[in-house]
C-alpha cells in the first residue's frame, strides 16, 4: 500500500500539485487521471522519489519514503518496478541485456539462472525467444512495452509505476498491455499505480481512480462509478470522445425515463461496490 | 547568476560519483566499455593529426630557419619539443573534446531525454557513479595514453617529412632528437593531459546529464560541452604553463 499524504510541489512560481491526499491499495490497479498538465506525471514522479515534493510525505508500507536517506531510499527503491511511456530501453543493449540488467545489477545468480528468469518473464508478457537479441530500435511500440514491462517485474517489485502505458498504441494493442497490467497487478498482488488519460483503460482497469485537475485531487472512485459520477470536471474529461458523449446521452435518456433502463446499472452499481463510497461527487463551484 | 548555479551543480555532480558501487563488476564492464569507446574509438583520428602536425612543424621549422649559422638538426630538437610540449597534449585533446566531448554529451543526453537515466535511478542506482564515473576514469586513463602515442607519432611524422622533403637527412634528425633532451617536458605534458582528459570528460559529462528538453537541446549540449571544453582546456593550458615551466 502507498499513502500519499498532503503532497505538494512547485516549481519556481508555478505550483504543478496543491495539498493531493490518496491511498493506493494493494493488489489493484490505482489510476491517477486527468488532463495533459494537471499535475499526474508530477505526483507519479513525487512518489517514485525522482521529485522531491515541497510538502507532504509518501508512505511505502507505512514507511515514509520522503524522510528517508540515500541508501534507505535505495532500498525502497530495489522494490519499484516503473514503466516508463517511452519505455526508456537501454539503447546499446538488446532485449536479453536490458531485462536482465536489473539482475546484474543487484544479484548473484549464475547466468544461467538470469537466463531463466529473463525467459520467464518475456513469456509473461507474452514476447517469444526469438526477441532476446533484438535491440530496441527493432521493435515495434507495443513489444517495446512489454520489454519494458519484463524489466520493470523481474526483481519481483512489491509496487509497479506505468507512465501513460498506452500512449502512442493502438486500441488493440493497448487493451493487451492494459490486461497485462491487470493480469500482473492480481498475480504478484502489488501496487500498481498507472498514470494515463485514456478512457479505455480507466474503464478496463482502473480499481480505483484519482482524477487531478490543475494540480488538485477533484475526484476518486472507482471506474463502475466514474460513468455515473455527477462531476462537471471529471464529465468533461470523461466524456470528451463523441461515443462516450453518446453514451453521456443514453445516460441522461435514462435518468429521465425517456428511454428504458434495462441494464440497471446504478442498482448493479450500489450492490457490487458498496465499499469504494469515498468519491466526491460534489459539483464545483466555478 | 547561472555560471555560479552550474558551478554547484557541475560540483555537486562530481560529489555524487564518489559512492559505493551496487555492484563492482557491473562497473569495471562500463569502464572497459568507455576505454574501449574512448581510447580506441579516438585512436585514429589522433594518429592522423599527429603525423600531419608533425610533418608540417618540421616544413615550417625549415622554412623559418634560413640563417646558416643554426645547425640542421635544431630543427628536429624544435619539432621534438613543440609536439611534446604543446601540440600532442593541448591540440590533441581539443580535438578529442570533440570526438569524445561530444560523445560523452549527447549519450548522456539521450539517456536523460529517453528517461533512460530515470529508470537507472528508479532501479536503485546513483547514476552519477555508474554513467559518469566510469567515463571521467576511463578518460584519465586513456588520455595521457593518446597524447604519449601522439607524441611518438608526432616526432615519427616530422621524420618521414624531413626526409621525403630532402630537408635533413635522417640521421641529422635522429641526432638532433637526442640533443638538449629535457625529460620534464615530458612530465608537464603528461600533467597537462591529465588535467585536460579530466576537464574533456566531465564538462560534457556535466552538460548532458543535465539537459532537459528534445532532440535539439542535446545537439545544443553537445555543441556547448565541446566549446567549454576548448576554452577550459587552453585556459588550463596557460594556468599550468605559467606555473610550471620555468621563465
Amino acid at each position: 500500500m502507498i499513502e500519499v499524504k498532503n503532497i505538494k510541489k512547485s516549481f519556481g512560481d508555478k505550483v504543478v500539485i496543491e495539498d493531493v491526499s490518496c491511498v493506493m491499495k494493494a493488489g489493484q490497479c490505482n489510476l491517477i487521471i486527468g488532463s495533459s498538465g494537471s499535475g499526474k506525471t508530477v505526483l507519479q514522479k513525487c512518489m517514485v522519489g525522482l521529485f522531491e515534493p515541497d510538502q507532504g510525505e509518501i508512505l511505502y508500507g507505512g514507511q515514509n519514503f520522503t524522510a528517508m536517506k540515500g541508501t534507505e531510499k535505495t532500498e525502497i527503491r530495489k522494490e519499484i518496478g516503473m514503466l516508463f511511456q517511452g519505455s526508456a530501453l537501454f539503447d546499446s543493449l538488446n532485449v536479453q541485456e536490458n531485462v536482465m540488467f536489473p539482475l546484474n545489477m543487484f544479484t548473484k545468480d549464475s547466468f544461467k539462472k538470469k537466463l531463466e528468469r529473463v525467459n520467464e518473464v518475456l513469456a509473461r508478457v507474452s514476447l517469444a525467444d526469438d526477441v532476446n537479441k533484438k535491440y530496441p530500435s527493432e521493435l515495434s511500440g507495443g513489444m517495446k512495452k512489454r520489454v519494458a514491462l519484463a524489466r520493470a517485474i523481474v526483481l519481483n517489485p512489491k509496487y509497479l509505476f506505468c507512465d501513460e502505458p498506452n500512449s502512442g498504441l493502438d486500441p488493440q494493442t493497448s487493451l493487451v498491455i492494459d490486461r497485462l497490467i491487470q493480469e500482473i497487478t492480481k498475480e504478484f498482488n502489488m501496487t500498481t499505480v498507472v498514470n494515463t488519460h485514456d478512457m479505455n483503460s480507466v474503464m478496463e482497469i482502473g480499481n480505483y481512480i484519482l482524477y487531478m485537475y490543475k494540480g488538485n485531487k477533484e475526484w476518486e472512485g472507482n471506474n463502475r462509478e466514474i460513468i455515473f459520477s455527477k462531476n462537471q470536471r471529471l464529465n468533461d474529461f470523461i466524456f470528451a470522445s463523441e461515443f462516450l458523449q453518446d453514451a453521456k446521452d443514453m445516460r441522461m435518456l435514462e435518468e429521465t425515463g425517456k428511454i428504458p433502463n434495462h441494464r440497471n446499472m446504478e442498482e448493479m452499481l450500489r450492490k457490487d461496490a458498496p465499499s469504494m463510497g469515498t468519491s466526491s461527487d460534489t459539483p464545483p463551484t466555478n | 547568476m547561472t555560471i555560479f548555479s552550474d558551478i554547484g551543480r557541475y560540483l555537486l555532480m562530481i560529489k555524487g560519483m564518489f559512492s559505493k558501487p551496487e555492484n563492482g563488476k557491473m562497473y569495471w564492464k562500463e569502464f572497459i566499455h568507455q576505454c574501449t569507446e574512448i581510447g580506441y574509438g579516438s585512436l585514429g583520428i589522433v594518429a592522423i593529426i599527429s603525423i600531419f602536425i608533425g610533418a608540417v612543424s618540421t616544413i615550417q621549422t625549415a622554412y623559418q630557419l634560413v640563417s646558416p649559422l643554426i645547425p640542421p638538426s635544431t630543427i628536429a630538437q624544435i619539432v621534438r619539443d613543440t609536439v611534446i610540449l604543446e601540440f600532442a597534449p593541448t591540440l590533441v585533446c581539443i580535438v578529442l573534446a570533440g570526438v569524445a566531448g561530444s560523445r560523452i554529451a549527447s549519450e548522456l543526453g539521450n539517456m536523460r531525454v529517453s528517461e533512460q537515466i530515470d529508470a537507472l535511478e528508479i532501479m536503485g542506482i546513483n547514476t552519477k557513479a555508474y554513467l559518469i564515473m566510469p567515463k571521467i576514469a576511463a578518460a584519465l586513463l586513456m588520455i595521457p595514453m593518446l597524447v604519449v602515442i601522439a607524441m611518438v607519432l608526432g616526432i615519427m611524422g616530422g621524420r618521414i617529412a624531413a626526409v621525403a622533403a630532402g630537408i635533413i637527412p635522417g640521421i641529422v634528425y635522429d641526432k638532433g632528437l637526442l640533443e638538449f633532451f629535457v625529460p620534464f617536458n615530458v612530465i608537464f605534458a603528461l600533467i597537462k593531459s591529465y588535467v585536460f582528459a579530466f576537464i574533456i570528460s566531465s564538462i560534457p559529462a556535466f552538460y548532458g546529464y543535465f539537459v532537459k528538453g528534445g532532440a535539439l537541446e542535446i545537439g545544443r549540449a553537445s555543441t556547448k560541452a565541446v566549446v567549454v571544453s576548448c576554452v577550459l582546456i587552453l585556459f588550463a593550458d596557460y594556468i599550468l604553463s605559467a606555473l610550471l615551466l620555468p621563465t
